[in-house]
């Protein structure tokens, strides 16, 4: 009974409501959590995957030896390759294709690769800009890998001691 | 002063208040949200109304097939005219109105009820089911509401003695005390939510209700004629809160009369800030502008029995019986409000 006289009486003191408005105007006062995109961003993991590159040895010679683990792993059959022996006798990739609209970023052709080869880097804002920009051939990967191998170099050590 | 110039004066700073009140809106609600809200056009994303203003001017006004051509565009000019109408007996400062009837009370309830039927027509011209049951919802919820804030107002008028808005602010001088704040609690309570729901605000927004009917009476509009509602509902979101500051905060009155020595009044610039003045009012206005939104931030939507049933079963029955202590505190001279 007395409960229920008390119960009356906030409710008429609108005393919910008041403890609502309060949450709210708590927050008002908060420390923001936005992140200004173009010119900031969220922290990414070092395990990160994003777009794909192929690595060279520091002597500049391709990594790549044609071997078709990343290609049979591949659960998306994102990866197409073909190779052939090359004047040296060393079996390479002719063509080393990935259809970015198939590939799912599952990094499993990164854990295939026994030489390390075929990354996934850190880089998560591209785009095409007309049809068939999806497949990155050879070239390609073999690009972004020169341009950003200080970076992949310093993910997958910062990575090393938990793989 | 020309009739013309003053209406000039009144809705240029009205319409500018309007298009940043949806700014303060969404920088409001993001605080509250702690994020940070519009900040990419101009500085802090102060040129952000005028962006949204332009962007909605360009738009098409797009009419669907089958609606009433003729009622469909009237509907936005119908909704608009009488919240512009009704400032104009709305007192800035002592006299400071455009109109300055006595009957002024009267004129702002004429006029704030008329609104529903922008959103009526509005929602019937659409030919659309959401449109449709939006405005049915509206109307049913302003004549519930107008109820209760009506007798709210009865309140204001028995403690006032006058239907003047001017001689209602003068009736509150004396002290904070003095303002009608005090004795009408309840009254001011029941009147300011009426006032939210009257104005289709959160929590009674049930005529948008976009999880339900999409947008309510305004689906089907576009552009300019869609801007033209939402111009309407924040002019009224405004006028509600002045009245609020009118009736019940003592209009300009400043709440420091009373209590500082008539000697700090008298000194050169801060006897000027204490005194009362068309700056109090500003400021009591947008305190409750500032409710508005703070509502928005806080409350889930109500579900439409209840806004029928708190209009109803509590809202009225708590204004009659404040009413009937209103009127024996009369009848005895209660000072000081009643003397």
């Amino acid at each position: 009974m007395a409960t229920a006289i008390l119960q009356f009486f906030k409710t008429f003191m609108l005393w919910e409501l008041l403890v609502g408005l309060k949450l709210t105007g708590r927050h008002l006062f908060r420390r923001k959590i936005t992140v200004q995109f173009p010119e900031e961003n969220t922290p990414i993991s070092p395990r990160f995957r994003g777009l794909h590159a192929l690595r060279r040895y520091p002597n500049g010679e391709e990594r790549c030896i044609a071997c078709k683990l990343c290609e049979a792993v591949c659960p998306a059959l994102a990866i197409t390759i073909e190779s052939a022996l090359r004047e040296d006798g060393t079996r390479r990739t002719t063509r080393y294709d990935i259809d970015l609209f198939k590939c799912i970023y599952c990094g499993f052709c990164e854990e295939a690769c026994p030489v390390d080869s075929i990354v996934e880097t850190h880089i998560q804002h591209y785009h095409f800009e007309s049809r068939g920009e999806q497949i990155m051939t050879k070239e390609k990967l073999l690009a972004i890998g020169d341009k950003y191998e200080a970076e992949i170099a310093a993910a997958r050590a910062a990575d090393a001691p938990y793989r | 002063m020309q009739i013309s110039a003053k209406i000039t004066l009144l809705l240029t700073p009205l319409l500018l208040a309007v298009a940043y009140t949806t700014f303060a809106e969404r920088k409001i609600i993001g605080y509250m949200q702690i994020r940070i809200g519009p900040n990419r056009v101009g500085p802090r994303g102060f040129l952000q109304p005028i962006a949204d203003a332009l962007k909605l001017l360009t738009k098409e006004v797009i009419v669907p097939t089958n609606a009433n051509r003729y009622l469909f565009l009237t509907a936005p000019v119908l909704a608009i005219a009488p919240s512009l109408a009704a400032w104009a007996v709305v007192p800035f400062d002592d006299g400071m109105a455009i109109a300055d009837i006595n009957a002024g009370l009267l004129y702002i309830l004429a006029l704030t009820s008329l609104g529903v039927y922008g959103i009526i027509v509005a929602g019937w011209a659409s030919n659309s089911r959401y449109a449709l049951l939006g405005s049915l919802r509206s109307a049913a919820q302003i004549i519930s509401y107008e109820i209760a804030m009506g007798f709210a107002l009865v309140g204001v008028i028995m403690a006032a003695g006058s239907l003047n808005l001017g001689e209602i602010v003068e009736a509150q001088r004396g002290s904070v005390y003095h303002w009608f704040l005090l004795p009408l609690l309840p009254l001011f309570l029941v009147y300011f939510i009426s006032g939210v729901a009257e104005t289709n605000r959160a929590p009674f927004d049930v005529a948008e209700g976009e999880s339900e009917i999409v947008a309510g009476f305004h689906v089907e509009y576009s552009g300019m004629a869609f801007a033209v509602f939402f111009l309407a509902e924040y002019a009224n979101m405004i006028l509600i809160s002045a009245l609020t500051a009118l009736l019940f905060l003592g209009g300009w009155l400043s709440p420091l009369e009373g209590l500082l020595p008539q000697a700090a009044f008298a000194l050169p610039v801060i006897g000027w800030v204490l005194d009362g003045g068309i700056h109090w009012f500003l400021a009591k206005t947008a305190f409750f502008l500032f409710l508005f939104l703070w509502f928005r931030a806080t409350f889930p939507r109500y579900r439409y029995d209840q806004i029928m049933r708190l209009g109803w079963k509590v809202l009225i029955p708590v204004t009659i019986v404040w009413l009937f202590l209103e009127g024996v505190a009369v009848a005895f001279g209660l000072g000081p409000w009643f003397a």
